[in-house]
């Protein structure tokens, strides 16, 4: 089972977030089709959030195919989402932890590291395209 | 869709010095959390009372459909009751009264039955008093400032047990605060209001979507706002100018000079834009005029 948790300095909308974190989970495979997401009611009790919002987020993710609300059962998961196993992001984690730990010895500080991950990505992006 | 849970018309609400409440015209929809901000002396707490029967309305009317249940915010509980005494009270006097709920809730909470109400913590009296309201089984909960006087962690657990209630069984809410970042997460429909005066009644969601602040070069300002200019798309809500510099929160489409950078407000700033410009209104009826 999922356990949503909110970041209220983030700036992106509690919807978003919710709907975020279970796609994190189904990509990761801590999700898997034929699990149960968390009522409404148990998402509102641990973050004091509206409940229309949870509903949204599961509707938005129906929407995408993601999950499906079964009446008087509960909202399932459908299908999983492609994006490397958890030994994948280990390794990948890893590499990344390396790459973060050189640039802070060349000098670089944390918003130049975005800065260039955010260059790499949207290179990698443009040629994929291309 | 289900009909409004409160609806005013031409609500007005006098005391002795004065109007407390004018021409006030508002409905809520089911099954909504409204929040209910304003100032000191904005009339929040009468428009409570008026709308849970506790003072009649000298213009207009207020309707509630279905039953109300009216958390006051000063000592809404007996302190020498014990939690126990206060259930039978509350049963005595309410025809409706679901007794094996409140039972449930509070042993939920671990709140003793047998302990004085005025030996309680703040955030237990609190969930004494929220049992007692739902214990009623109502339509429609009106709460005058629940979470004043509470430390953050009370200040959760009340929300999170009224978010709990929402979802279960559907009913609506009306809520007053002082502190607006208490309601971002929880509500959904916002009410301001501003010296006895309705100014704002709306979907979050949509007033937000349909505000901006804008930033630009001071001397921009008159193209917004001149009369039948091009930009006669916007409303302007409130602003605030430095010497180069203007800052708007208006109503409409962004504008389309280059010069100007357009965000999403904050529910805070959308508020505070607000109670800074007591003139403006955002209501239903003028929603139309922007789209």
């Amino acid at each position: 089972m999922i356990e949503f948790q909110l970041d209220r300095s983030s700036g992106v909308s509690t919807y978003l977030q919710l709907v975020h974190q279970v796609r994190q989970a189904l990509r990761l495979g801590t999700l898997r089709p034929g699990d149960k997401l968390p009522t409404a009611r148990e998402v509102v009790e641990s973050l004091a959030i509206n409940p229309n919002t949870v509903l949204k987020a599961y509707r938005e993710l129906e929407r995408e195919g993601l999950v499906a609300g079964k009446p008087g059962l509960g909202t399932f998961v459908e299908r999983g989402l492609p994006g490397g196993t958890l030994a994948d992001h280990t390794r990948l984690r890893r590499g990344l932890e390396t790459w973060v730990r050189q640039a802070r010895e060349a000098g670089l500080d944390e918003e130049d590291l975005r800065t260039l991950f955010g260059a790499v990505l949207a290179d990698a992006a443009r040629e994929g395209v291309a | 869709m289900r009909p409004p849970v409160l609806e005013a018309t031409g609500l007005g609400v006098r005391y002795r010095r004065g109007w407390a409440l004018r021409d006030c015209s508002l409905a809520l929809p089911a099954g909504r959390v409204a929040a209910l901000v304003g100032p000191n002396g904005a009339g929040k707490t009468t428009l409570m009372h008026a709308a849970v029967g506790l003072l009649a309305p000298a213009r207009g009317s207020v309707v509630v459909r279905g039953q109300a249940a009216f958390v006051a915010q000063d000592k809404p509980l007996y302190e020498t009751f014990t939690v126990a005494e206060m259930l039978t009270f509350g049963r005595r006097t309410n025809l409706r009264w679901d007794q094996p709920a409140a039972l449930k809730r509070l042993a939920g909470l671990d709140i003793p039955l047998d302990r004085k109400v005025g030996r309680l913590s703040g955030g237990q009296q609190a969930q004494v008093a929220l049992t007692i309201a739902l214990a009623r089984t109502p339509d429609l909960l009106v709460l005058d400032e629940p979470l004043a006087n509470l430390d953050p962690v009370a200040r959760h657990d009340v929300m999170r047990a009224i978010m709990a209630e929402v979802a279960e069984h559907g009913l609506s809410v009306l809520l007053s605060s002082h502190v607006v970042s208490d309601l971002e997460e929880t509500c959904d429909w916002l009410v301001v209001l501003n010296g006895g005066r309705l100014q704002v009644s709306g979907d979050i969601e949509d007033l937000l979507a349909g505000h901006l602040v804008l930033t630009g070069p001071a001397e921009l300002a008159g193209t917004l706002t001149g009369a039948g200019g091009s930009m006669g798309r916007v409303q302007v809500v409130a602003a605030s100018r430095t010497a180069r510099q203007v800052r708007m929160l208006v109503r409409g489409e962004p504008p389309l000079d280059p010069r100007w950078r357009a965000r999403q407000p904050g529910l805070d700033e959308l508020v505070m834009g607000y109670l800074r410009s007591p003139e403006s209104v955002a209501l239903p009826g003028l929603a139309q005029v922007g789209r």
